[in-house]
């Protein structure tokens, strides 16, 4: 009976779904057996998705014929976890090395997934990383379970040419960037200084990160989430405001109509990362030499702070049978000199060791062309990164964001906004609870 | 007993080294086989991409993860037997049940619509005085052949008001039309890409049921002095009430089961959530949140009610429907 067929089908299908997420990570276990002799050779498999990467990891392989290391290319970071937690579970087929974003990090730590680098050769990488983006990776705590990559430290681009036919000065506190916002809506109707997006979770953080959030903690042997408190109130109340009275758009980001808006003037600023100038040149080429960047707009100016929006680090699996080769070269991918310089070149990323960073990032990127000393505006952004943990939830409480903040901007007003905050620590404490994690 | 057991056996044995039975004997053996074999493929691969995934299902919604403590390191996260909890959750959860009245809301305007139109389709490429109709059959079907994915993308174009030439014509012309993406319209705008990619597919389904009519019956019908009209209304549509029924069965699951439009509209506006449709829920529980079993037991729910519905549908209308066949 077709009826019959129709629903097994669904049911299958469902099912089917999710064993592909299984059957698609055999690739690429170590075969190799815990190595302890240096002159044995290893071979190691690395999931990446940075542009490139490939052409980084070859200088290591010229250098190092004894440590093989091969990148296995991934969609991206959200795929590519999923497919580790897959292996994980079923017990064999992770890598070796994985690219994790930040905020993956706890997940994979509550999943067991990462080995402890405290007692290898990455613990000496320490210095070379602001103290704010070693927390990220240590968790706070002794271990340690990545060694960073890359950051994303935020500041304010915007478009230099219409700021100064309108003769606007650079906002360098929220209060005068509002003022901003009411200028540039007040002589064109259609133009924004910037959008509220309810798309982008990494963003709304890295802004409550700037104003002082720290959205997780470890109290004891208990959790305690604290996003409904009052760093993120003020930047979410602050935005609601804004959206309320309409001199900020209410649209997402990375939409056609957002990339049209981008190249015709209509939004005069972007409040992004430091691998923004990779997005405009993309997404609104024609109007290279007209953007500028400058720090974020301050709280407080007396102390400039500024958050991340993206960033990643290099992991070692816990399934990995080298542990201690994997380690030699997540350090050395991540604080060599030319390693760093050529994942600056190549891989288009913005460093996290400090003085790679320095020493490759010299000159503007050829988007800003217009703007000599880009690197000096992003690199002092970098340095006041504040400090933010992340839980084993963010997937839950990012998803939470896209929800409840889309029906904030949708609704335009700030108590709408206030409303989403509190939904969203509503929902992440109840992922915790339910699945079982102590919770304060 | 032992002697007893093995006398047939050697009996058999001399028997078969006879002449002439033992062909017999294999010939008979070999047929009873046959079927068996031949069905084998088709059983091997139902097991294997039928059964088994739906048992696999079951079984993870039984299930849950437990985490102790911070649920860091070690043994910290284990799986446990679940009992029904996350059938009560899946069902006592309120964007469960909102996801599934947007989907009925979705159907009630979808359905009627594209079986309409798709009938008035048929038809008129049946009827005597239609011109051009091979051309307009394809151009009909052709949106059909369009996967979803791509065709809610072309029209997600069309929508935003920032990038869409409608928007653009109208804003010339003075006209202020509202956005299809404000939450009051969502439904009709996503009901529309269905609309588009639909309509070919049924009225083709409904067309070659009409083709299949005797043309003798349309001359009788004729020479009794019926207009076009009266013959499409009197004779055609009641001779091929079956196909309009299964068409609807189709449309209806689909329905349940949108997925494809929404999850792609959704990043350009603010109005669609990520369990907007219960199969977006299943994705979100499985994919972005990672809890599986969740996923497991809601589409398990997902596919009892399409079963349920369809078996429902089908009673009532079977009489309508097939009653002249009796």
């Amino acid at each position: 009976m077709r009826s019959s067929f129709r629903a097994s089908a669904a049911a299958m299908m469902a099912a089917a779904a999710l064993l592909t997420a299984g059957c698609s990570t055999g690739s690429g276990t170590s075969s190799v057996e815990q190595n302890t002799d240096p002159n044995q050779k290893v071979e190691l498999t690395y999931w990446a998705w940075a542009p490139n990467l490939d052409k980084v990891v070859d200088l290591w392989n010229e250098k190092n014929p004894n440590i093989h290391v091969t990148v296995n290319k991934q969609d991206g970071g959200d795929p590519a976890i999923t497919k580790l937690l897959t292996a994980v579970n079923a017990g064999s087929g992770a890598p070796d090395l994985i690219q994790a974003e930040y905020q993956k990090i706890p997940t994979l730590v509550a999943a067991d997934a990462l080995a402890d680098l405290s007692g290898t050769d990455a613990k000496d990488t320490k210095d070379a990383f602001p103290e704010a983006v070693w927390d990220s990776v240590t968790l706070g705590g002794d271990a340690l379970y990545a060694v960073p990559q890359d950051t994303g430290p935020m500041a304010f681009y915007y478009r230099a040419d219409i700021f100064e036919r309108l003769g606007l000065a650079i906002p360098t506190t929220w209060e005068e960037y509002a003022a901003a916002a009411k200028k540039v809506h007040d002589a064109d109707p259609e133009a924004y200084l910037g959008t509220f997006s309810s798309n982008d979770a990494g963003w709304f953080t890295g802004m409550a990160q700037q104003a002082g959030a720290s959205w997780w903690a470890i109290d004891g042997d208990a959790w305690s989430v604290k996003i409904a408190e009052d760093p993120t109130e003020k930047v979410a109340g602050y935005w609601g405001g804004l959206v309320e009275q309409g001199i900020i758009d209410n649209k997402p980001m990375y939409t056609p109509e957002w990339n049209a808006a981008l190249n015709n003037g209509k939004q005069v600023g972007w409040l992004s990362a430091a691998w923004a100038p990779g997005v405009l040149s993309g997404n609104a080429g024609a109007t290279a030499g007209k953007w500028k960047v400058a720090p974020m707009p301050q709280w407080d100016s007396a102390k400039p702070a500024t958050g991340n929006w993206g960033g990643s680090s290099t992991a070692v699996t816990s399934q990995s049978k080298n542990v201690a080769a994997a380690s030699r070269f997540a350090s050395w991918l991540n604080t060599d000199p030319e390693a760093v310089k050529a994942l600056v070149d190549v891989a288009g990323i913005y460093p996290a060791d400090t003085e790679g960073a320095k020493t490759a990032l010299t000159k503007a990127p050829e988007f800003f062309s217009n703007q000599p000393d880009f690197y000096d505006v992003v690199g002092k952004a970098a340095q006041s990164v504040t400090s933010f943990s992340y839980g084993p939830n963010v997937n839950v409480a990012y998803n939470a964001y896209n929800d409840q903040f889309a029906k904030a901007a949708q609704a335009k007003t700030k108590s709408a906004f206030l409303d989403a905050v509190a939904g969203m620590q509503q929902v992440t404490v109840d992922d915790l609870k339910k699945t079982g994690f102590t919770v304060k | 007993m032992a002697a007893t057991a093995t006398a047939p056996t050697k009996a058999e044995k001399t028997a078969s080294a006879g002449p002439g039975t033992p062909r017999k004997a294999r010939n008979f053996r070999q047929r009873a086989m046959t079927p068996y074999a031949m069905l084998t493929p088709g059983i091997v691969l139902f097991l294997v991409f039928m059964a088994a995934p739906i048992a696999y299902t079951l079984v993870l919604s039984f299930q849950q993860k437990k985490v102790s403590g911070l649920g860091l390191g070690k043994g910290a996260q284990s799986t446990v037997f679940a009992g029904f909890d996350n059938y009560i959750r899946s069902l006592t959860d309120p964007e469960f049940t909102a996801s599934v009245l947007r989907v009925l809301t979705y159907g009630a305007i979808l359905i009627p619509l594209m079986l309409g139109f798709a009938l008035l389709f048929a038809l008129l490429l049946d009827s005597r005085r239609t011109r051009a109709g091979n051309f307009s059959r394809t151009a009909i079907f052709l949106p059909y052949a369009v996967p979803a994915v791509i065709s809610s993308l072309l029209w997600g174009f069309l929508y935003l008001p920032g990038v869409s030439p409608f928007h653009f014509v109208a804003d010339r012309l003075g006209i202020a039309l509202p956005s299809l993406l404000n939450p009051d319209l969502i439904t009709f705008a996503i009901a529309n890409i269905a609309l588009w990619g639909g309509v070919g597919f049924n009225m083709i389904v409904m067309y070659t049921s009409l083709k299949a009519v005797p043309q003798e019956i349309y001359e009788a019908a004729k020479l009794d002095g019926a207009s076009e009209i009266q013959t499409a209304l009197r004779i055609k549509i009641p001779i091929i009430a079956p196909s309009v029924v299964m068409t609807a069965l189709f449309s209806m699951i689909a329905t349940l089961q949108v997925f494809a439009e929404p999850t792609t509209l959704r990043p350009l506006a603010n109005s669609l959530s990520t369990s907007w449709s219960p199969l977006m829920l299943v994705y979100r529980d499985a994919f972005t949140r990672n809890d599986i079993y969740s996923a497991a037991a809601t589409s398990i729910i997902i596919a009892l009610a399409t079963f349920a519905i369809s078996f429902l549908f089908l009673r009532i209308v079977q009489k309508r429907a097939f009653g002249q066949e009796n």
